[in-house]
């Protein structure tokens, strides 16, 4: 099996996002990079499938020079190989444009499965996987707890508003990962070392043949809006309190 | 003036209410550009409901009957929407960004070759073009979004956009635009609970977190939500613990939602957490601690021990409905 894996490198989710001195970009400094965490699930189950049926997990990721580091972490949790598409200017880039850029560097592969993360926990869009499966003409099964594999057959379940759909295709497919797929391992100790040695290949977009073309642009990042201030809901016993809340959801906000 | 389109969701023959969103805020772009709102359905035996979304200011639907549209695939919508769009040349296309909107707007796009700004919870008109303001981080920031190339592909946060009626009938045109063997076949539909509220098409959502202390305790939360008709969320805390399932999580690395209401019980309000529900439009917070940062960012505070306060807040609502 050719087991493909992309990886988003994004700021860890403890970072406090500050809006940039341009108002259209965030303030990057001071940010620790990591894998995102969707994309950990995509790991997990390319080295699950590895296991079980054999083959190798080759992971792409797109971005600046640090993207490195998430790729050499998917590297310690035991994927075979890794591809950098390395581009300083790509953070926050249009994700269907990436989509199209991922896809050349994948294309070669071969690939039987192309793993993502349902979304990316930066620009929050759920993209750039839709776009690569577009441009590999390949079925897109988003946003999955589960998967199946028999023969050329991949059956998947997938939570959608109040039930679960249990959907089939034949390989090649696109899958998004959703939380609940796996518990992604831990790089081991001895999986850092051996990640040192595998092959990181690392690719332009001139290489790759593509020209940056973004559909989209950022006219502004805002803060969120402001809140007004809260209010403490007062009572001496724990009835008196919960009236006064009810009351305040009920008169003051009317969302009861 | 190019239409403004949306297209309509639907499930076991009705239309969702995400449809009408995305019609009463097409609408309104569409007013400002001059610019009529036309509505694609595809669909199986759907005809009829089709004039109804006249209601919500549709002027016109293009109906396509087909097996293959029955439920949804993203191969099959994709492919009609596009085809239809290549002819049609609309303005615009504005769906909700429920699961199967999500699933269906980067295909879309991709096919087209245009941009697409999904989960949107604001939309303006600005120089004839759409400015849409989206949540990124999870909602620590707001981007605003122009889209470079027509169609515009937008699709709306559930719950956000207000279902504004606006005139009667709308006409109803056949079309029948090519699709190709299905790739992706639905084996099976496996429902969940009568009753039970999805997460991010919640009005109201009573959420859980350690604080709970063990799985059995969520009675008292699903208690509360049986009479507010609301959904019930969890902390990560509460799902990694195996208390909740996994889809109850809330926060940037589970359902991000934005309800008129977010009652957290028992959540410290981490920044996880925070990023996920943090433009619910009324946040309360029962947490004993009074330093817990969820009070910092709670519109209505109780400081007290949420076993005493969630059974007398559900007697209370009781009472009034
Ligand atoms: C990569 C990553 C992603 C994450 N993503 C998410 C996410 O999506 N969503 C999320 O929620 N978290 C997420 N987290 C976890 C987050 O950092 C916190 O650990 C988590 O939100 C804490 O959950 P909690 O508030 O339930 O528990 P705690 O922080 O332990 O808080 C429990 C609270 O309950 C209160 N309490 C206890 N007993 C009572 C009582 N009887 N009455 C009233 N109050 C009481 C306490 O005062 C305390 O404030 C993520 C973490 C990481 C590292
Ligand atoms: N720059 C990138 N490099 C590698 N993979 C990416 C990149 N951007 C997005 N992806 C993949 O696409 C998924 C969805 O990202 P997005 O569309 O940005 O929300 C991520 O979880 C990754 O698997």
């Amino acid at each position: 099996m050719n087991l493909v894996v992309c990886i988003k490198q994004v700021p860890d989710t403890e970072t406090q996002i500050k809006v940039g001195a341009d108002g259209k970009s965030i303030n990057m400094d001071d940010i620790k990079w990591v894998m995102n965490p969707y994309d950990e699930f995509g790991v997990e189950e390319a080295l699950r499938i590895k296991a079980d049926k054999g083959g190798d997990v080759i992971v792409v990721g797109a971005g600046p020079k640090r993207v490195t580091e998430a790729l050499r972490t998917a590297l310690a949790m035991g994927a075979d190989k890794a591809i950098l598409i390395e581009d300083e200017g790509l953070y926050g880039a249009d994700p269907i444009f990436v989509g199209k850029l991922l896809a050349k560097a994948i294309e070669p592969l071969n690939p039987d499965i192309v793993f993502f993360g349902q979304r990316a926990v930066d620009d929050d869009c759920g993209l750039a996987s839709s776009s690569v499966a577009e441009a590999l003409g390949m079925p897109q099964l988003a946003v999955i707890v589960k998967q199946e594999l028999d023969g050329d057959t991949i059956k998947v379940q997938r939570p959608v508003e109040g039930q679960t759909n249990v959907l089939s295709t034949k390989l090649p497919v696109c899958l998004t990962a959703q939380k609940g797929l796996n518990e992604p391992r831990y790089a081991s100790l001895p999986g850092i070392m051996k990640a040192k040695k595998k092959p990181l290949e690392v690719k332009t977009l001139a290489d790759l043949g593509v020209e940056r073309d973004d559909k989209i642009e950022i006219a502004a990042i805002n803060p969120p809006p402001e809140r007004a201030p809260g209010k403490v809901i007062q009572g001496e016993t724990p009835e008196e309190l919960a009236v006064n809340l009810a009351k305040a959801l009920r008169e003051e906000a009317k969302v009861i | 003036m190019a239409g403004v389109w949306i297209i309509a969701e639907h499930r076991d023959g009705d239309f969702r209410k995400v449809t009408f969103e995305a019609a009463s805020a097409a609408k309104t772009v569409a007013d400002e550009l001059g610019a009529e709102v036309v509505a694609v359905v595809l669909g199986k035996g759907l005809k009829d409901k089709c004039g109804e979304l006249g209601k919500y200011g549709v002027a016109k639907v293009l109906y396509a009957e087909n097996d293959a549209f029955e439920y949804y695939t993203a191969d099959a919508y994709a492919e009609a929407v596009a085809a239809l769009a290549k002819e049609q040349a609309p303005a615009a296309i504005i769906f909700g960004a429920s699961m199967q909107g999500k699933d269906l707007a980067g295909r879309l796009a991709a096919k087209l070759d245009v941009g697409a700004a999904v989960d949107c919870t604001g939309l303006a008109v600005e120089g004839g073009r759409l400015k849409a303001t989206r949540p990124i981080y999870a909602g620590k920031v707001y981007a605003d979004v122009l889209l470079k190339a027509d169609p515009q592909v937008v699709t709306l946060r559930p719950n956000v956009f207000d279902v504004k009626e606006a005139g009667g009938d709308a006409a109803v045109e056949e079309v029948s635009p090519a699709v190709s063997e299905p790739r992706v076949k639905l084996e099976e539909v496996v429902k969940e609970a009568e009753g039970k509220v999805e997460l991010t098409e919640a009005t109201i959502i009573v959420s859980g977190g350690r604080g709970m202390k063990e799985p059995d305790n969520f009675k008292i939360l699903e208690e509360l939500a049986g009479v507010l008709k609301a959904a019930v969320g969890a902390s990560r805390s509460a799902v990694d613990a195996g208390w909740r399932p996994h889809g109850d999580q809330v926060g940037q690395t589970g359902k991000v939602v934005t309800p008129n209401c977010y009652i957290a019980c028992g959540i410290s309000g981490a920044i996880q957490h925070l990023a996920g529900m943090g433009s619910s439009k009324v946040i309360v917070a029962i947490n004993k601690d009074p330093d817990a940062p969820i009070h910092s960012k709670a519109d209505f505070s109780v400081v007290a021990d949420l076993f005493d306060i969630v059974p007398n807040l559900t007697e209370e609502c009781k009472k009034a409905g």
